[in-house]
């Protein structure tokens, strides 16, 4: 079974890379680039037998404790 | 002699190389603005000195590779003129696609800031001739990305056709693992292309080429550079 | 709207306003405020911006001398050093905000003092930082050391401000409140320096630098509070660090420095647009009109009391000459950043907030800025001093293997290697760092002009829990000597001062004490103080910090080619203590950790020997017979000694007697004496030596001789040196894996 989780932004906090990178989008022609956020994706392969509930459970945990920092941070996970 | 430092948004050595050029070798020199793309042809060496061009967003390097000023160097180098990126300006340099390879994470994935012990592979280039084969230089590396990476082919190609300027080694010259501060591959430090024209390298010689900071092992690579100026 | 929300009690006490303070808005302004303007009073009267509970005490300060250009009150403190040329610098705490996110609130400390100092006009030219963490042992503590220093390196190293020094102290005071404290010291012609002030009527106003989020909206009320369970909750409000933005304005500043057409420029830092548009509009007795509309903004949908208190980094305020906008405008497009005019210099003394045509705010300026309260908080001595003031070293028992506390001493992580950390900070760059990280100061040197200037961060917070004002004194006293070890005189200091709770009398004596304490002692060393910060509520669940006076000092060496470090140089060269060993026990590292005891008194300090010492010191490095200098901190003598052993590239080795005159020999070895530096010379100068100290009253003992491979002192200590460096190189390293 496989994880994802996608940490991104809290909205309304500063994103230096995404400015920079947009900026940098918007000089080199892509002028439909009106904002870029940068974030991380995780893939997590999880040990057999695990319910899919049970695994999502984990994984979530697994995001709130070390993945994202909830300080900034918001995550979402799938699991298939 | 005149020599150009480029200033990207982020460029942080462009003082020390201006500094070393103009006031140390004593050479006509000046800043060359990033957005002030126009010919090079009017220099005889272009310096991209270190610092963190866009911040090191995204990747170091990745964001100045789209900078008018960039394909200024690539026809310039293009053309035989000299070219030395130093730290962020071998990572520019590579990411321009005027060098091989890639400039990886340090393997502490923390920045380091140090002397480390350079070994001597190739001396005959317009920027080591003033070292002697094998000599051990002491020169400092300040970076976050400087893990030298480049795949089999390609270090292949580096070897055989003796690319690889500087290795980090031991005080006694043994590039052992011990030696290597960041994981680079082969204990690369610095490399150029196929015609010795381009130059990259991730210590930094700016730093220690004066006597009042107490190393002078650095000034090598610049008199190398205008020894070669003047013989040619 | 927020504007709409109803001025109840709740929404006073939780803007941190008394209500005495509510009292005085309402008499001031002679009607209610709206939430804008309650907002702005609030975050105006905070603690950090006020200086409330501490400037009836700070009046106490020395802040002049003849090299003094620019005292406190200012953005940075300026001292001049000749050849047309002065220092900028100041000393700054982001305490609060790091502990609860370490690396950004590290990082935008680091920013907002850089900005301090480069509008002044000063070009950043070094950093320094303090840091106290708490117990390394635990998990949480490792992870904010860890956090702390990546966000001062990812910070300085991008903008290519190298931190060339620094101070950190680990304790279990400091487990529940860290201390960050940054330095910066800046460069600039003494005849081009910038202040902060609004003048000419009509001029127009300008905002430049990155746009406005809702970032830490309350920030300065934040860090004027005592922590609680619920803290760690307040984190949306974290302000994000963009270095590369700051170095484009650092450089678009110096730029259009370069012109006539700055009036006035302030940082905008805690309390971000309110409390720049206050302080430079009160300092020329001038008022302002802004227009909030104009303001560069990140989100949408900002309110005016989100975009006045928003505390979004690297933005500065400045008001230019009538006529100069677009000249001023075309150089921050060269840098890509944001530049409006958004208001105007009046002349009426009040500033007035505009939203879309309507006034949204509309305050008195003098009054609020000036008028900020005052208070005599009540003191009280401390209880808890007898209780640790009783040493009594009879009662310790002598360990047997002395090599064995002199290891453990070195593992300490209060005197271990810091390279762990300095590694990690980039203390090169700009070619100008004569002494790199790991001796007493830190020495730049001064392009183009044969100068130096050395600098150091110092207190042991130990010694100033235990004696507030002593300890105090010796903060100033072991700078001055740090400087003195470099070869450089000592010019003038910065301080950031961290302590608990104001309204506990205990704790607000503590803080006199040690004013009086730093003022005292910078007095008798004619180092007037010249900016600073004071950071108070360090205290989670009731528990305070101990009192930590931090302070920096600055110094000038004459010829930087003489500039001198701390570790042995050659063998032959004769060990010299300059000064006195005596007793002294109480508060060192060595009761800390073989007797686990913090009690006092902590060592004696006579500044009239201190000054004896130090010029002594001074003189003889001037006339160049000194091969290295190194003050005698933590750990005492053996401490010392082993360090002057391993810290340099090439390790040496010392055969050292010394006169036991009575002392214990644990005092003798780990005791904490003030006022004693260990010199390093040839033979033929000891003479030389003796000619001064004994003009200058200084005592002076040759205990030794430098060379070997181990270090030799008398049948008690006997340790080869490699084994004293890996104890000593590993103490934070070993402790955070």
């Amino acid at each position: 079974m496989k994880a994802k989780v996608y940490v991104t932004l809290k909205s309304g906090i500063l994103d230096p890379q995404g400015k920079a990178v947009q900026h940098s989008l918007e000089t080199i022609g892509y002028n439909a680039a009106m904002d870029v956020r940068q974030g991380k994706l995780f893939e997590v392969t999880l040990a057999d037998g695990l319910s899919l509930d049970e695994a999502k459970k984990q994984v979530t945990e697994m995001a709130e404790k070390l993945l994202a920092n909830p300080v900034m941070e918001n995550f979402t996970v799938e699991v298939e | 002699m005149k020599f150009g430092v480029i200033v990207f948004p982020g460029s942080n050595c462009d003082h020390d190389c201006y500094h070393i050029a103009k006031h140390v070798m004593g050479h006509d020199t000046s800043y060359v603005w990033h957005k002030d793309a126009s010919d090079l042809s009017g220099y005889d060496c272009i310096i991209v000195p270190g610092g963190f061009s866009y911040g090191d967003y995204l990747r170091p390097g990745a964001i100045a590779k789209y900078s008018p000023i960039t394909e200024e160097i690539k026809k310039y180098a293009n053309g035989g003129g000299l070219v030395i990126g130093i730290c962020n300006g071998f990572q520019i340099l590579i990411e321009a696609g005027l060098l091989p390879g890639v400039l990886m994470r340090n393997r502490s994935l923390k920045f380091i800031c140090q002397d480390v012990y350079l070994k001597m592979e190739n001396t005959d280039t317009p920027f080591s001739s003033e070292y002697s084969a094998g000599q051990v230089v002491k020169v400092p590396i300040a970076h976050h990305d400087g893990n030298y990476f480049a795949d089999d082919a390609t270090l292949k190609d580096l070897e055989a056709n003796n690319q690889v300027v500087f290795r980090y080694a031991t005080v006694k010259g043994e590039t052992s693992d011990e030696a290597n501060p960041n994981g680079s591959v082969s204990n690369i430090a610095g490399i150029c292309n196929k015609n010795r024209n381009v130059l990259g390298m991730m210590p930094h010689p700016e730093r220690c080429a004066e006597k009042v900071l107490g190393n002078k092992d650095g000034l090598g690579i610049f008199r190398s550079i205008v020894k070669h100026l003047t013989q040619s | 709207m927020a504007e709409k929300i109803e001025i109840t009690d709740e929404v006073i006490a939780s803007h941190g306003l008394s209500k005495e303070e509510y009292e005085n808005v309402l008499n001031i302004l002679g009607r209610k405020p709206n939430m804008l303007e309650l907002g702005i009073f609030s975050v105006m009267w905070s603690e950090h911006c006020s200086y409330k509970s501490s400037r009836a005490h700070l009046k106490g300060f020395p802040t002049e001398g003849p090299q003094v250009i620019q005292g406190p009150g200012e953005n940075a403190g300026v001292v001049d050093i000749g050849d047309g040329l002065a220092v900028a610098f100041k000393m700054e705490s982001h305490n609060h905000p790091s502990f609860i996110e370490p690396y950004q609130g590290a990082a935008t400390g680091v920013g907002g003092i850089m900005r301090d100092v480069f509008t002044m006009g000063a070009r950043p030219v070094a950093n320094m930082n303090s840091l106290r963490l708490g117990n390394l042992d635990l998990p949480k503590h490792k992870y904010l050391l860890k956090g702390v220093v990546a966000g001062i390196a990812g910070y300085g190293n991008c903008m290519g401000v190298p931190t060339v020094g620094g101070e950190i102290y680990f304790d279990d005071c400091y487990n529940g409140n860290i201390l960050v404290n940054a330095f910066t010291l800046g460069l600039v012609k003494s005849d081009k320096i910038f202040l902060g002030y609004a003048s000419g009527i009509g001029n127009p106003v300008i905002y430049v630098g990155s746009k406005t989020g809702r970032d830490g909206i309350h920030g300065a009320t934040m860090a004027s509070e005592e922590f609680d369970e619920g803290s760690e909750e307040k984190r949306p409000t974290v302000q994000v660090g963009d270095p590369f933005t700051e170095k484009l304005l650092l450089e678009a500043c110096l730029e259009l420095m370069k012109t006539d057409y700055i009036v006035g420029i302030q940082d905008m830092g805690a309390a971000g647009l309110t409390s720049s548009s206050f302080e430079m509009a009160s300092r020329a007795g001038t008022g302002i009109e802004m227009n909030l509309d104009n303001i560069p903004r990140r989100e949408v949908g900002m309110t005016p009391y989100e975009i006045m208190l928003s505390e979004s980094q690297e933005r500065m305020l400045m008001v230019v000459r009538q006529g100069c906008e677009d000249k001023v405008k075309a150089i921050f497009d060269k840098w890509d950043l944001d530049c409006a005019v958004v208001g105007r210099v009046t002349d009426d003394g009040i500033m007035r907030l505009m939203e879309k045509g309507v006034a949204v705010a509309e305050l008195p300026i003098e009054p609020l800025a000036e008028g900020a309260p005052v208070y005599h908080r009540p003191m009280e001595r401390p209880a808890y001093l007898d209780e640790v003031n009783c040493l009594d070293i009879s009662t310790l028992s002598l360990p047997d293997d002395m090599n064995a506390v002199l290891l453990d001493l070195l593992d300490s992580p209060n005197i271990g290697s810091r390279q762990w950390i300095y590694n990690q900070y980039d203390h090169m760059v700009r070619t100008d760092t004569v002494t790199l990280p790991g001796s007493d100061a830190a020495v730049i040197r001064i392009k183009g002009i044969s100068k130096g200037i050395a600098m150091t961060v110092n207190c042991n917070s130990r010694y100033c829990y235990l004696d507030p004002y002593k300890g105090s004194q010796i903060a100033i006293a072991e700078n001055a000597r740090n400087l003195v070890c470099s070869g450089a005189k000592p010019l003038a200091v910065t301080d950031c001062l961290n302590f608990g709770n104001p309204e506990k009398p205990e704790i607000m004596w503590q803080f006199a004490e040690a004013v009086k304490g730093l003022s005292d002692a910078c007095i008798s060393f004619e180092t007037p103080v010249v900016s600073g910060n004071v950071s108070l509520y360090n205290e989670t669940k009731g528990e305070a910090i101990y009192p930590t006076p931090g302070v920096a000092m600055v110094g000038l060496i004459d010829d930087v080619e003489r500039h001198c470090t701390q570790y042995f140089k050659s063998a032959g060269d004769q060990i010299v203590v300059l000064g006195k060993n005596l007793e002294d026990l109480g508060g060192s590292e060595y009761l800390k950790i073989e007797h686990g005891l913090v009690e006092g008194p902590p060592p004696a300090l006579d500044l009239e020997l201190e000054k004896a010492v130090q010029e002594s010191c001074l003189e003889a490095i001037r006339a160049g017979i000194v091969k290295s200098a190194h003050d005698c901190a933590e750990g005492g003598l053996a401490v010392a000694l082993a360090e002057c052993c391993i810290s340099g590239e090439n390790m040496m080795g010392a055969s050292i007697e010394l006169d036991s005159s009575g002392i214990r020999r644990d005092a003798l070895l780990f005791g904490e004496s003030q006022s004693r530096i260990i010199l390093t010379l040839e033979k033929e100068h000891i003479d030389k030596l003796e000619e001064i100290a004994s003009e200058k009253g200084a005592p002076l003992e040759v205990i030794g001789e430098v060379g070997g491979e181990h270090l030799l002192i008398d049948d008690s200590i006997s340790l080869d040196i490699k084994e004293i460096h890996s104890a000593w190189q590993s103490a934070i390293d070993q402790r955070i894996a």
